[in-house]
């Protein structure tokens, strides 16, 4: 098992490396001189300063050597600084991250309490009018534009009903009622593909489980029927939604630069795009490796819970 | 997929047959109504489109559903309808390009993977790990950002985030047929590598690949919307149904019509590629019928 860990986090590394050095030369082929980017707007400079600036940040170097750099300074945890305001960025990372998570975590809860037990009731009632909605949410949920979604919320609650706010972000551990009244509509709006996901592999797990000869076997014991589904059905309906969990975390980081931008607010997706316009290529290859390092952990979460859900999946060769 | 080993019980093209079973299911039905639906308007945009999609209707600006816009006007006086029609152009454009994009690289990454196995295989699959690590936004960004936001972009964007999937489906298709006992046999009888692609792997692979491309339509179809939206995809004057939205955004307040036609467009194609995708999964590989998702 832990041997196991250590190889999939082994194998890391070579995606790792391979995301950030493409990021890195992906950067350097958008025309325009970065030594642009550095200095000021309406800053003028002569040959020697621009010269010495070039030095400073190495870009006089070939691109393997610049990677070599960065990377070597990457691996302690230093991501640089920021070209437009000298911040450090693994301090505004860090930051505009936790903003990210906060609305992804409380979207993917929202999801997951919402889309098991729809997605369970769909299965168990088969057939009923709650299978009917249930299904019919699902469908739409994934085919619905999640912005779109967060547009009509915003008529429906804001504009409207004038009962939420449709910009900006509070802290949530500052002011917790007010910052949940900011996430209320970006986190619907990031969740519904997710919850129709889950829904959607919920209820096939679950109808899957249902016809299995040892839920006979848990009824024929005399188990009351709540015990049967909630203990002896879910935990083996869980697994396919598991998978849904390592499939979505990066679906929730492309759902937030979209969400961000609408709902205006200062996490991670909204840093990303701002700092690609302005060729901060510091802050992307910053943003990229914690996206990517956030997506593999994710993934290696996902088989490790399988393991968990399902005793005969060993790991460790 | 084993029509070429085994005699076809009917004379009928097993396209054919598969477009019949699809129509008799209602929700694939539907789906290829939409679809032909929305390519029909697009194929004759010239001859359907009520007025020129840049024509500023000054009298009418903002206007609601009217005789003269039967989907209303935007903030310019532009007609609603017209921009759809041509921006349903766009979104098949996009969807067609990206998928193919998407195949044209992904299958034979795939079957190379499979071929070479070793090390080979794991260079090409954990590039493709790495792919999928980028979201597909974030690609679209950048590249416009160093090429600017145009249709090659955007095609660009979408159609390297497909090459991953279409890789993976391939493969592990790939991998199974492989361990298949006529396939080991023949493997064990001197039969060549490629020839065991091109005459049981590739065929194998073709049902899998089409419903992966349908589905993968829907998704180019939203993330196009998405990057519209955020500003980074076709510009304008250009109307695409991702910067429609962007564009009405600033006016949902004045006219919400405005906000809620391209996004119930979007949706209804959406719904509508992905209806036909879930039924050709499961009339081409019952198999696969959860595999696929998300």
């Amino acid at each position: 098992m832990w041997q196991y860990v250590v190889r999939r986090l082994l194998q890391m590394v070579p995606v790792l490396a391979l995301v950030t050095f493409l990021v890195h030369a992906l950067m350097l082929a958008i025309p325009g001189d970065p030594v642009r980017a550095l200095i000021g707007p309406g800053e003028v400079l002569d040959e020697e300063q621009i010269a010495l600036i070039r030095e400073q940040h190495h870009l006089d170097e070939p691109v393997l050597v610049q990677y070599g750099i960065w990377l070597s300074k990457a691996v302690q945890g230093d991501l640089g600084r920021s070209t437009q305001n000298q911040r450090p960025v693994a301090e505004e990372l860090g930051s505009r991250a936790l903003v990210t998570l906060q609305f992804g975590i409380v979207a993917w809860l929202t999801a997951l309490f919402v889309g098991v037990p729809a997605g369970i009731a769909s299965a168990v009632y088969r057939g009923r009018p709650v299978d009917y909605i249930a299904t019919v949410l699902s469908i739409g949920g994934v085919a619905i534009p999640n912005f779109w979604l967060g547009i009509m919320a915003i008529l429906l609650f804001g504009v409207t009903l004038g009962w939420l706010p449709t910009q900006g972000y509070v802290d949530i551990f500052e002011d917790p009622l007010e910052g949940l009244r900011h996430m209320a509509l970006p986190a619907f709006a990031l969740g519904v593909t997710s919850c129709a996901l889950i829904m959607r592999q919920s209820r096939s797990a679950m109808l899957e489980v249902l016809a299995q000869d040892y839920m006979r076997t848990a009824r024929a014991k005399g188990l009351s029927e709540r015990v049967v589904i909630w203990i002896h059905a879910l935990r083996n309906a869980l697994l396919p939604v598991v998978t849904v969990f390592g499939l979505q975390t990066g679906r929730i980081f492309a759902g937030a630069v979209v969400i961000e931008t609408l709902f205006g607010i200062p996490g991670m997706g909204n840093y990303m795009v701002q700092a690609i316009f302005a060729r901060d290529f510091v802050v992307v290859q910053g943003g990229v490796l914690l996206m990517a390092v956030s997506v593999l952990t994710a993934n290696l979460i996902t088989d490790l819970a399988y393991a968990w859900l399902d005793p005969r999946i060993k790991y460790g060769d | 997929m084993t029509e070429g080993t085994l005699p076809a019980l009917s004379a009928e093209h097993p396209a054919v047959t598969t477009l019949r079973r699809l129509l008799a299911m209602p929700q694939a039905a539907l789906g290829v109504v939409v679809i032909v639906l929305t390519v029909l308007a697009a194929l004759l945009a010239p001859w359907i489109v009520p007025v020129d999609p840049e024509e500023m209707d000054f009298d009418n600006l903002l206007s609601g559903i009217s005789a003269e816009h039967w989907l209303g006007s935007d903030q310019m006086g532009r007609d609603t309808l017209a921009r759809l029609i041509v921006g349903a152009q766009v979104a098949l454009m996009v969807s067609i390009g990206a998928v193919g994009l998407g195949v044209a690289l992904g299958v034979p990454l795939g079957l190379a993977s499979v071929h070479f196995r070793g090390f080979v295989d794991d260079v090409i699959m954990r590039v493709m790990d790495a792919l999928v690590v980028f979201p597909s936004l974030l690609i679209a960004v950048g590249l416009a950002a160093a090429m600017g936001g145009s249709l090659v972009t955007v095609i660009v964007a979408i159609g390297l985030a497909n090459v991953p999937w279409m890789a993976r489906v391939v493969r592990s298709q790939g991998l199974t047929v492989r361990e298949l006992d006529h396939v080991a046999a023949a493997q064990a009888g001197g039969m060549s590598n490629v020839r065991i692609i091109v005459r049981h792997i590739l065929p194998n692979s073709v049902a899998p690949v089409i419903v992966q491309a349908t589905l993968g339509m829907g998704y180019a179809v939203l993330t196009e919307a998405a990057l519209g939206f955020i500003g980074v995809g076709i510009q304008p004057p250009t109307p695409t149904w991702g910067n429609m939205l962007q564009q009405a955004f600033p006016m949902l307040d004045q006219q919400p019509l405005l906000s809620v036609v391209p996004g119930l467009a979007i949706f209804l194609l959406v719904l509508a590629f992905n209806f036909v995708g879930d039924a050709l999964r499961d009339i081409l590989d019952p198999r696969l019928k959860g595999v696929v998702d998300a």
